[in-house]
């Protein structure tokens, strides 16, 4: 435990002290307002709209139009910019040669792969602690209902965990940044969208698809729905990527 | 402390080392001596359990390196020939986390720190950004890394490589300091380095052992009689012939103008001789006197007998 943490400060600290996360954080930011400000804007709108024809008595449900939706675009903005969080993790040490130090050290690679996924974890947390301005706002001026504010933000989590674990993955496959991101991107958009071959397919294989698509378990905490199906879904994948991670790792000091 | 047995390692069809074995007791300073792609890293790379071998045994103080690999780690001290160096980091900061990842504890780390600090003597710089330190800087930033949490066994995969001069002077003076207190292995292709440094040298050619031997011993054994050199003012063809007609010396080559090399059989003792000659024919003595063999002849000599062996 002492061991995952002693690797995870290091990589905050550079990340804390690099450009890279200042730019990530304020791109995700003002997006993120951005998508906000809009939102907000239509329901205002629309609750007019509403008042006028109905002469007042029914109100929007906050939630549901302002607060799931700009949940789901947050998960957008996250896949654009989780493989930029994860892609030096591994491919900037092995460029750097740095790794050495790392696999010289008497801690296990395990220690390492689970101290790398913090940093990651925690960096990307603090993006969306920092754009929940915009929750507390609406907590100001109307009345949302808190049970699904805290099941979307575990949801967020959970699915940011899962590309953090397939980022790490990429990162392990290759020393070069840029291939690391892509490839994350690339399973991630995958792995997203992967609910859309159900369509097409037969009823067992589009069940196990839909099954597999991360949108579809978000979309159950979002309204403010945990079940064991979904978290065991998410810890699952985030074990499976890291598990990966490992045997990749392991296998390159063999070659 | 250190044995290595039947050690070999490919990478893919392309063997990189092959059947090595050898003994490092503790205490002695060990130098890997060899040309580029021979083998030196892997070597010291599965010594200091970054990658495993693919055959073979190597235990350090008892534990194998395969199978104990976490053990191992805490002992050894490892510079590999790039250093492991995050550029974006403060020096402090990054002795800091080395000793952290190398289990000191987290009270006496700030202890540990600034004691590698002052025997590596980055004193000066331990507020800046590595990446904007000098080469040398940053070397010894490297062998700091590999000090912190004071490892009996040193592993130094070319300390000097890319330093001017006068660096490397002070790279040297630094390892044999810390000679008297460590079991040190080195690695270089640099051959005058390991002739000040270590006292045993492990000479590898094509990933095989050519040669393990004291620096004397291996002198001794590989000068096949004794060898002078002989400066004089005046140069005529007569003088050749003259000195080869002398009893017991084998060959007489001139390596340049009025400048001999005389070689003898061992224990020929005929400095005077050669002496009264020159006086006799009015040579003009300048220069006579013993040449000994260069570790750099010996590693010639060595790595050539080795080509020419199976052929």
């Amino acid at each position: 435990m002492k061991n995952i943490w002693i690797v995870a400060k290091k990589d905050l600290s550079s990340f804390f002290s690099s450009p890279v996360f200042y730019s990530l954080t304020s791109v995700f930011l003002i997006l993120n307002g951005f998508i906000f400000f809009n939102i907000l804007n239509f329901f205002s709108l629309q609750s007019f709209q509403a008042q006028q024809l109905r002469g007042g008595g029914i109100g929007l449900n906050l939630n549901e139009m302002v607060i799931e939706p700009s949940f789901q675009n947050m998960a957008v903005i996250l896949l654009l910019i989780i493989p930029l969080v994860t892609m030096r993790s591994f491919a900037e040490e092995k460029k750097s040669k740095t790794f050495a130090l790392l696999l010289s050290s008497p801690i296990h690679l395990r220690e390492i792969i689970v101290g790398k996924f913090l940093a990651c974890m925690i960096v990307i947390t603090l993006m969306i602690l920092l754009s929940a301005y915009s929750t507390i706002y609406l907590f100001i001026v109307g009345h949302p209902e808190v049970g699904p504010i805290i099941t979307g933000y575990l949801g967020i989590l959970l699915m940011t965990g899962c590309y953090v674990s397939m980022g790490l993955f990429a990162s392990s496959l290759t020393d070069n940044q840029i291939i690391a991101a892509v490839i994350s991107f690339g399973l991630s958009l995958f792995i997203w969208i992967i609910g859309w071959g159900a369509q097409a397919s037969g009823p067992g294989l589009g069940q196990l698809l839909e099954f597999l698509s991360l949108i579809t378990h978000l979309e159950h905490f979002l309204k403010g729905l945990v079940s064991s199906s979904d978290l065991v879904y998410y810890f699952s994948f985030i074990l499976f990527g890291l598990f990966l991670t490992h045997r990749i790792l392991e296998s390159s000091r063999w070659r | 402390m250190i044995e290595v047995e039947q050690l070999s390692k490919s990478y893919g069809p392309r063997e990189a080392i092959k059947n090595l074995s050898f003994q490092i007791k503790k205490g002695e300073v060990v130098g890997f001596l060899g040309p580029n792609g021979a083998g030196k890293s892997t070597t010291m790379n599965i010594l200091s359990c970054i990658m495993p071998a693919s055959s073979g045994s190597a235990r350090i103080c008892g534990y194998d390196v395969f199978e104990q690999a976490l053990e191992i780690r805490k002992l050894i001290g490892y510079l590999p020939e790039t250093p492991p160096l995050y550029s974006d980091m403060v020096v402090y900061d990054y002795l800091t986390f080395a000793a952290r990842l190398r289990n000191i504890p987290s009270k006496k780390t700030k202890l540990a720190v600034d004691q590698v600090i002052e025997r590596c003597s980055l004193n000066e710089v331990d507020g800046r950004i590595i990446g904007r330190l000098s080469k040398g800087y940053q070397q010894r930033v490297g062998i700091a890394q590999a000090l912190v949490h004071d490892p009996d066994i040193l592993i130094l995969d070319e300390p000097t490589i890319g330093l001017d001069p006068i660096q490397i002077i002070e790279i040297r003076k630094l390892i044999q300091e810390l000679s008297a207190s460590h079991t040190i292995i080195l690695s270089s292709h640099i051959l005058p380095e390991i002739t000040q440094i270590c006292k045993r040298v492990i000479i590898i050619s094509d990933g095989q052992i050519a040669a393990v031997d004291s620096l004397e011993a291996l002198t001794t054994r590989l000068r096949k009689g004794e060898r002078l050199l002989l400066k004089i003012r005046q140069n005529n063809n007569e003088i050749i012939n003259k000195l080869s007609a002398l009893k017991k010396v084998t060959t007489v080559t001139e390596e340049q103008p009025a400048q001999f090399i005389i070689d003898c059989e061992p224990n020929a003792d005929i400095q005077d001789e050669i002496a009264q000659l020159t006086l006799d024919n009015k040579w003009g003595l300048v220069e006579l006197k013993p040449v000994s063999m260069t570790l750099e002849d010996i590693f010639l000599k060595l790595t050539l007998e080795e080509n020419e062996g199976p052929q």
